[in-house]
């Protein structure tokens, strides 16, 4: 198998691994595409589709699509701006999202790329859905007002076995996440933490701990906008 | 249910959970539902955990979780049911029944529910009763179903239109559904023995060379998509895998679309043999029939036909003599869910999960079912491939258009005199297709289902073809006392907010917000701007993984580009945004209804 492909970022040439998927090979090299579903070394879900960029010009989802040689990669565009953006939108306006009292803020990933995709005001009317916090977990509060759907806790969050603790419930417009009642009863402190931290807005919060020992300010998007890290590496490399 | 008969049921699956639908569909059609206990049950015993047994079950429209009904009735909802009556038919079963839609009776033994489009389009409006078809439903017919339900009379007896013409009418079928084949082409001739290609071609083809005669045909996937069979098979055959499988996508949930119903009941073999011959050339051993819930009562006599050819040697070990080529198929139903049409769904479904398209690359022909490479094949695609085999490409190519070969199956349904099953070459105009169904003072055609386009009569010259209007064969004529938004648009928006898998954001969210405009601009509230709204909207749906959610505002876009006038109309003129509320207009109302004088 070859060492490496060349694959072109919005004009700029790229070596990339091979297999690699076009968001990991971007942000090698200090290109930042949002994700929202996706974790770096999990099997991706292509679910939240705030990912999507142009690839030879058709769209395609970066944590989903693995690199290939001469991949001509479009990120930046009105319309990929404007993808980006309604995600969000259609994310804050689909459930309950009411960030000063809730304890992930400055740690939300949707509130971090509202921010960094200047969502004002949504195009879209909110919703306001009535919709339940689920607090019958010893370890784990369950806030259906304020999850995205991202899969990561069904996909990550499996005891020694195997069993899945997380699934999803009904589909479309009803779709919803529910925990196991018996695997989700015995679940591990570790794995109920790891369950809290692997969720990117505040809809599984861990109960052992006191969610505000970081004042709201000093939090991790408090001090710098989300993709910034990534960034950063890039401006490493030039100098 | 006790929890031993559970235990029995997944003992016959070997316990597998990828054979989950299987367990479920054997609960809920000997209980009518699926009972809380049994969940844990298939959870221990499958190893998995409740809730991925729960997130299944939750996913299927015909999986119940309370009692239904000793009686269980689904009336189709359909855009051509509610034009052919279903109002008065449903007011009549809840009359008789005695409760709505959605309930059970209080003695537990009529259950009524909605269900999307069952493939009954030509005969509606229609229903299942557990399990079984009725069709051409009447509010007489219903009064007298219900009196026998009552008599607690069994499912044949209540059926008292006679039985269906052609296979309807065997013993292992028995059904009320009628075939209305309006036009016989080459595919549905009549005049082809079974096994013929299996015994008499494959001596003289080697895989590759029935591969390259699928390739000269230039025939393309019926199911919709179009994509060129041959290569389909080629990829397949190239891709490395320990096994290979062949489906064949019986799904059929288009909206309007019963095509695929009629050669599972008229051509069996043919489609068999079709993926038999797939088989041969893709180096495949095993074959699934995916065939939706609602074409159920076919069951006994699919699986009969199965096991004639069985018999004859046309599937097994070594058949039709070809040392070494050994296939066997099985039926896998699904169980309510249009998009578990969509290829790379329909393989998550087999497998026991939720039906949730995957994302693509990597394509099933590479990685499919269980991970093996798999081909999978609409009904038709698979049985025109036999005819292909018989005739040649050269013969296949002769029909049709340039870049678009052969015939296809339309299924025409709505405001016509003949309703039922055409094969046409490809070709013709809209224009000639209304002529020969018998439709007359046409308003709008809806062509490829709702996921397709409505057009109106200044593009009925257009041409059925894949370089025009392609089509999955789904054909829904209105007349001109049809309500476009209201009847058709509506109910299409209704039909994929039903029937999105959720994951997706723009997907599970957008038809929703398009539903509420349009609700609004129905209600007279509508200003220019939500107009513009829709459309702009409408175009988030293109970066949705899969073709439910990149074409579910189709209804919203086509109908604002062909009949926007029915916008222009319903909306406020001159204003730039709606108030919402008339305060004034509300008072007066009010005054009115209690007998005051209003003082503004
Ligand atoms: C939402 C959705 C529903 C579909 N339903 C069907 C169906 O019922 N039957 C079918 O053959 N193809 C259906 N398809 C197309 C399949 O994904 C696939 O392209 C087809 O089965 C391939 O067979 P073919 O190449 O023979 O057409 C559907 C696609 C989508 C996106
Ligand atoms: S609970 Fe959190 S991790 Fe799980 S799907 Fe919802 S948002 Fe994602
Ligand atoms: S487009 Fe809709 S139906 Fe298709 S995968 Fe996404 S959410 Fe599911
Ligand atoms: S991050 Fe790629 S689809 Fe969500
Ligand atoms: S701040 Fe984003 S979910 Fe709470």
């Amino acid at each position: 198998m070859k060492e490496f492909v060349t694959i072109t970022i919005d004009d700029q040439e790229i070596k990339a691994r091979p297999g690699e998927y076009i968001v990991d090979a971007a942000r090698r090299n200090g290109i930042y595409i949002p994700t929202l579903c996706n974790m770096s070394g999990v099997k991706p879900a292509g679910s939240c589709r705030i990912c999507t960029v142009n690839v030879n010009g058709r769209l395609m989802t970066s944590c989903t699509t693995p690199v290939a040689e001469g991949m001509e990669i479009e990120t930046i565009s009105q319309e990929i701006a404007d993808f980006r953006k309604t995600v969000v939108e259609l994310l804050l306006i689909e459930g309950n999202h009411f960030c000063p009292s809730c304890e992930k803020s400055g740690n939300c990933e949707l509130q971090a790329l509202g921010y960094r995709f200047e969502v004002m005001v949504p195009r879209f009317p909110y919703q306001f859905p009535k919709r339940d916090i689920d607090a019958s977990n010893p370890k784990l509060i369950k806030d259906h007002n304020r999850c995205v759907l991202c899969k990561r806790c069904i996909r990550t969050i499996l005891d020694e076995e195997g069993h899945h603790i997380f699934a999803f419930r009904y589909r479309g417009h009803q779709l919803q996440i529910t925990i196991d009642p018996e695997y989700g009863m015995n679940m591990t402190d570790e794995l109920a933490q790891k369950a809290a931290k692997n969720c990117p807005v505040g809809a599984l919060l861990y109960r052992g701990k006191h969610g505000f020992e970081i004042p709201i300010g000093k939090r991790k998007y408090d001090k710098e906008p989300i993709g910034s890290d990534i960034e950063k590496l890039k401006k490493v490399k030039i100098s | 249910m006790d929890i031993k008969r559970v235990e029995n049921i997944v003992a016959n699956y070997n316990r597998d959970k990828t054979r989950l639908m299987d367990m479920l569909i054997d609960i809920q059609t000997e209980a009518g539902y699926i009972p809380a206990g049994a969940i844990p049950v298939i959870a221990k015993q499958t190893d998995t955990s409740q809730a991925y047994v729960e997130q299944t079950v939750s996913f299927y429209h015909f999986f119940r979780r309370e009692p239904s009904g000793k009686y269980t009735v689904f009336l189709n909802s359909s855009v051509v049911a509610n034009m052919m009556g279903r109002d008065k038919v449903a007011r009549t079963f809840e009359e008789e029944a005695g409760c709505k839609f959605g309930e059970v009776t209080e003695d537990g033994l009529i259950g009524l529910f909605d269900t999307a489009c069952i493939g009954m389009s030509d005969q509606e409006p229609a229903a299942l009763i557990n399990g079984k078809v009725f069709t051409r439903l009447t509010p007489f017919r219903v009064r007298e179903i219900i009196r026998n339900m009552k008599k607690g009379n069994s499912l044949d007896e209540l059926s008292t239109s006679g039985y269906g013409g052609g296979k309807n009418a065997s013993e292992l079928i028995r059904a009320e559904v009628r075939n209305n084949v309006q036009r016989q082409g080459p595919v549905m001739e009549n005049d082809y023995t079974p096994g013929t290609v299996l015994r008499e071609k494959l001596k003289h083809f080697s895989p590759d060379e029935v591969i390259w005669e699928i390739k000269l045909s230039e025939i393309r996937g019926r199911g919709g998509a179009g994509f060129p069979t041959g290569l389909k098979w080629e990829f397949c055959r190239r891709a490395r895998g320990e096994k290979k499988y062949i489906f064949c996508n019986a799904d059929e949930g288009e909206p309007g679309t019963f095509k695929d119903r009629v050669l599972l009941t008229e051509y069996p073999e043919l489609m068999f043999e079709g993926m038999t011959l797939a088989a041969y050339a893709v180096g495949a051993s095993e074959g699934i029939l995916y065939i939706r819930y609602e074409y159920k009562y076919l069951e006994n006599y699919l699986k009969h036909v199965l096991e004639k050819m069985r018999q004859q040697n046309l599937l097994g070990k070594n058949i039709a003599g070809k040392e070494g080529f050994d296939f066997d198929i099985r039926i896998q139903y699904g169980a309510g869910a249009y998009v578990c049409g969509e290829e790379s769904a329909l393989l998550e479904s087999a497998e026991g999960k939720r039906g949730e398209p995957r994302f693509k690359p990597p394509f099933p022909v590479e990685k499919g079912y269980l991970g093996y490479p798999t081909v999978i094949n609409n009904v038709e695609t698979l049985c025109t491939a036999v005819k292909i085999m018989q005739f040649g490409s050269e013969w296949y190519r002769s029909l049709g258009t340039q870049e678009s070969r052969g015939t296809k199956i339309l299924s025409i349904s709505g405001d016509c005199r003949y309703p039922g099953i055409y094969e046409m070459e490809w070709g013709y105009s809209v224009n000639d297709i209304l002529d020969m169904a018998g439709a007359y003072d046409v308003q709008a055609v809806q062509v490829g289902g709702p996921s397709g386009s409505l057009i109106g009569p200044d593009e009925f010259d257009r041409i059925i073809c894949y370089s025009d209007l392609a089509t999955g064969g789904s054909f829904i004529i209105f007349n001109n006392t049809r309500d476009i938004l209201k009847d058709v648009v509506m109910n299409f928006m209704e039909f994929f907010i039903e029937e999105s898998c959720g994951s997706c954001v723009p997907c599970r969210n957008i038809p929703w917000l398009l539903k509420q405009k349009l609700e609004k601009i129905l209600q007279g509230h509508g200003v220019w701007k939500d107009i513009e709204d829709m459309e702009e909207w409408a175009g988030m749906m293109r970066i949705n993984r899969c073709g439910l959610g990149q074409t579910a505002a189709n209804p919203v876009v086509s109908s604002l580009k062909n009949f926007r006038a029915l916008y222009e109309e319903k909306i406020q003129k001159g204003k730039r945004f709606d108030e919402g509320f008339n305060l004034e207009k509300a008072v007066i109302e009010s005054c009115e209804a209690v007998g005051r004088t209003p003082l503004i």
